[in-house]
C-alpha cells in the first residue's frame, strides 16, 4: 500500500535582507496511515517550515519552495491550486499550532469556529453543525459543552483553548493531524491531559498525526517514529525505541544525553553540547551539526551526509553520519 | 542542614484588583501570593515549581522588592526590607538580583552589550573610573564564557544562549549574593539549556552564590535544586529536600505534577499515567498549616 504521505527532496528557502536562508534542505520522508511521527528539532531546524510549506501555509514571497513533492494520497500537494488545496486543509490535513490565545479568533464564540470547517467542508446544516460542534467538545474533553460552546475564547483557560484548537483540527475527521507545538505553552498537567486525548483519538478514529515538538520525553510516550532535524535537515530517524536506545546521529545522541533524568548535581555535571545552532543564512558546508560535533570528522565538515538506513539498526532506523557513532563513543570512554 | 539564613519571608501577601475598579463595580481580588512564609539559606538553590497563575514569579518579583507585598514581612541578612524607604532600600537591591526568562526582550537593542553590563555599576557607584569598570566587564564576560574583545558588539550579533550570559552577566557585576532566576532557560534551544545550568552551577560554586530558580521544568529542577517549594494558586503546599520531594511527595498536587513530567524514554513512558488533580476537591482544607513530614520535609495539611 502507499504510504499516506510522501515527502520527496523538499527544499525551502526564504530571502531576507541579510541574504537567503536555507529553511529545508532536501527533506524526503514517507508516513504510513495510522502512524504517529514526533519530529524534534530546535529553532531553525525546519520543522515547522517543512510542515506549513508542504499544504501551501508559507507566504510566499519571502518563502519559496526551490524544488520537492509532497504527495498527499498519490497527489503533489505542490502542484495544487490554492482554491483545491483550500479544501484539503481543514478536511483532510487538520492543524493544531501552538499558541491558542492567538490562533482562535476572540471576537467569534468558539461554536462558530468549531461549526466552519464543518460547513465549508463538509456542507453541514446549522444545526447539524451546532450538534457535531457539541460532541467535538464533549470529546476533547470539556465539561458542559452545550454551554460552553456559546462562550468566547476569553472564558476558556490556555488549556482549554488549545482542546478546542483541537476539537477544530480534528472536526472533520482528517486523515492527517498536523501539532506543532501544541502542548509547549502548557502546564505539565494540562499537556498530560492533552496527550491522553490524543492517544484517545488515534484509538478511536485511526488519525495519523504529525507531532512536532522540542520535548524528548513527549515523543518518546506519543511517536511510533521519531524524526531528528538539525539545520534544514533529518540528522536520524526511526522507530521510537530503536533511536532512543541506540541513537546513531552525535546530535540525537548529544540532546539525549544532555537531558538530567534522575541525576542530581551532586551526581556530575550535565553533558553540554558546544556552540549554538547554526545561522541558517551561512549554512556550515557539509553536515550541519559537524562544527558544534566532537566526534566530526574531516568529511563531515565537506561534504552532506547521506541520510542511509543504520546497519545493524532496526529496519527503518535511519542516520546522516560519515562517522560511526558508537566506535567514536567507545574511542572517547563515553560508553 | 545548619546553614544560616540568607532570606526569610513570612506570611507573604501580594493582591490584585479588588479595589472598586470601573462604575464602583469592582474587580475580583486576586491572591496572588497567599500568606506565603519560607527561608532561602545561604549557598543553596531553592527550586520554587508550580503552573501558570500558581503566584511563582509575582513571590520572586516580590522578594526582590520590584512589586510592593500587600502584607507579610521579608527579611535579607537579618535586615527587615518591608517598610523600608527607596534609598534606604538600595544597598540591599545591589545584593539581590533577577535573571528573566527571555533573553531577547531583555536586552536593550542600541546599547553595547559592553555598555549593558557596565550600566548598574555606574547607577550604584560602585567601581571607580571608567577603565576600572571596563576591566571589570572584561572580567565578567570571561566569568560567563563569553570572549571579553564581544563587548563592543550589539545584543543582535548573538544567539539566544550568548545573550542569556550577557544577562547572567549584567546581574553579577554589582557582586550580589543572591540572584532570583525565573525561568532562565525556558526560552532556550534545547541544546543550549545544559551550557546555561552547568553556567549556573559553576557561579555558585566559585562565588558562593544563593539561588531561587522558579521554573516548571521539573526535572532541570531535580538536577539543580537542594530543596524544592511547590506552589499552588498562591500557596506553597509542600517544601522539603529535592530527593524527599521527588522520592515521597505528600501532598496530592505535588503527586499529580511529578507523575506528569514526560520521560524520555519510551519504555519508562508506555508504563506512565498521570494522576489527575482535582482543585476543588482535593486542596488542602481551610485553616490547614505546614506540618512536618520528614527530616526538613512540610506540607500544607
Amino acid at each position: 500500500m502507499a504510504p499516506l504521505l510522501q515527502i520527496r527532496n523538499l527544499t525551502v528557502e526564504f530571502s531576507t535582507r541579510a541574504g537567503t536562508l536555507h529553511a529545508v534542505n532536501d527533506v524526503s520522508y514517507a508516513l504510513e496511515a495510522g502512524e504517529t511521527l514526533g519530529i524534534v528539532g530546535e529553532s531553525g531546524s525546519g520543522k515547522s517550515v517543512h510542515a506549513l510549506a508542504m499544504v501551501g501555509l508559507i507566504p510566499t514571497p519571502p518563502g519559496r519552495i526551490v524544488s520537492g513533492e509532497v504527495l498527499f494520497e498519490g497527489v503533489d500537494l505542490l502542484k495544487l491550486p490554492e482554491r483545491e488545496l483550500r479544501d484539503i486543509r481543514g478536511r483532510k490535513i487538520g492543524f493544531v499550532f501552538q499558541d491558542p490565545m492567538t490562533s482562535l479568533n476572540p471576537v467569534l464564540t468558539v461554536g462558530r469556529q468549531i461549526m466552519e470547517p464543518l460547513r465549508r467542508h463538509l456542507g453541514l446544516s446549522a444545526a447539524k453543525a451546532r450538534a457535531r460542534a457539541i460532541e467535538l467538545l464533549d470529546l476533547v474533553g470539556i465539561v458542559d459543552p452545550a454551554r460552553r460552546i456559546d462562550q468566547f475564547p476569553f472564558e476558556f483557560s490556555g488549556g482549554m483553548r488549545q482542546r478546542v484548537m483541537i476539537a477544530i483540527g480534528i472536526a472533520c475527521d482528517p486523515k492527517l493531524l498536523i501539532a506543532d507545538e501544541a502542548t509547549t505553552a502548557l502546564d505539565v498537567t494540562v499537556q498530560a491531559q492533552i496527550l491522553e486525548l490524543v492517544r484517545d483519538l488515534k484509538k478511536k478514529i485511526g488519525t495519523t498525526v504529525i507531532w512536532i515538538t522540542h520535548d524528548m520525553g513527549v515523543v518518546a510516550g506519543l511517536a511510533d517514529t521519531i524524526q531528528v532535524m538539525y539545520g534544514g535537515r533529518i540528522m536520524e530517524r526511526g522507530p521510537v525505541r530503536s533511536v532512543f536506545k541506540d541513537p546513531r546521529s552525535a546530535y540525537t545522541w548529544g540532546l539525549l544525553r544532555s537531558l538530567p533524568g534522575k541525576l542530581t548535581a551532586a551526581d556530575q555535571r550535565l553533558y553540554q553540547i558546544p556552540g549554538s545552532p547554526p545561522n541558517m543564512i551561512h549554512p556550515p558546508a557539509g553536515d550541519p551539526f559537524a562544527p558544534r560535533n566532537e566526534f566530526a570528522t574531516e568529511r563531515c565538515l565537506r561534504e552532506v551526509p547521506p541520510l542511509l538506513q543504520v546497519g545493524a539498526g532496526a529496519p527503518g532506523h535511519m542516520a546522516a553520519a560519515w562517522y560511526d557513532l558508537p566506535a567514536a563513543l567507545e574511542n572517547k570512554g563515553y560508553a | 542542614m545548619s546553614a544560616t539564613t540568607l532570606l526569610k519571608v513570612s506570611d507573604l501577601q501580594k493582591t490584585f484588583g479588588g479595589k472598586g475598579g470601573l462604575l464602583g463595580r469592582g474587580r475580583p481580588e486576586v491572591r496572588a501570593v497567599d500568606h506565603v512564609s519560607f527561608e532561602v539559606r545561604q549557598g543553596e538553590t531553592l527550586g520554587l515549581v508550580g503552573e501558570s497563575g500558581s503566584g511563582k514569579s509575582t513571590t520572586g518579583r516580590v522578594l526582590l522588592q520590584l512589586e510592593h507585598p500587600t502584607g507579610g514581612e521579608i527579611e535579607f541578612e537579618g535586615n527587615r526590607l518591608t517598610g523600608l524607604s527607596k534609598s534606604a532600600l538600595k544597598p540591599f537591591r545591589r545584593k539581590m538580583q533577577i535573571i528573566f526568562q527571555d533573553p531577547y526582550a531583555s536586552l536593550n537593542p542600541r546599547m553595547t552589550v559592553g555598555d549593558f553590563v557596565e550600566e548598574p555599576m555606574i547607577v550604584h557607584r560602585l567601581v571607580g573610573g571608567r577603565a576600572e569598570r571596563r576591566a571589570r566587564v572584561a572580567e565578567l564576560f570571561d566569568l560567563v564564557g563569553l570572549d571579553p574583545s564581544f563587548a563592543r558588539r550589539y545584543p543582535h550579533e548573538f544567539s539566544g544562549g550568548q545573550r542569556q550570559r550577557i544577562n547572567i552577566a549584567r546581574a553579577l557585576a554589582l557582586e550580589p549574593s543572591f540572584i532570583v532566576a525565573d525561568e532562565p532557560i525556558t526560552a532556550l534551544d534545547v541544546s543550549i539549556q545544559a551550557q546555561i545550568v552547568n553556567l549556573f552551577q559553576d557561579l555558585q560554586e566559585r562565588l558562593g552564590l544563593t539561588y531561587l530558580f522558579i521554573a516548571h521544568d521539573l526535572s532541570m529542577i531535580r538536577y539543580l535544586c537542594h530543596r524544592v517549594a511547590v506552589m499552588l494558586r498562591g500557596k506553597i503546599v509542600e517544601i522539603g529536600p529535592t530527593e524527599a520531594i521527588f522520592a515521597n511527595p505528600q501532598h496530592a498536587y505535588t503527586r499529580a505534577l511529578l507523575s506528569a513530567i514526560p520521560v524520555p524514554d519510551p519504555d519508562v513512558e508506555s508504563q506512565r499515567h498521570a494522576i489527575a488533580f482535582d482543585y476543588e476537591t482535593q486542596k488542602s482544607p481551610d485553616g490547614a498549616e505546614m506540618r512536618p513530614v520528614g527530616p526538613d520535609h512540610y506540607v500544607l495539611a
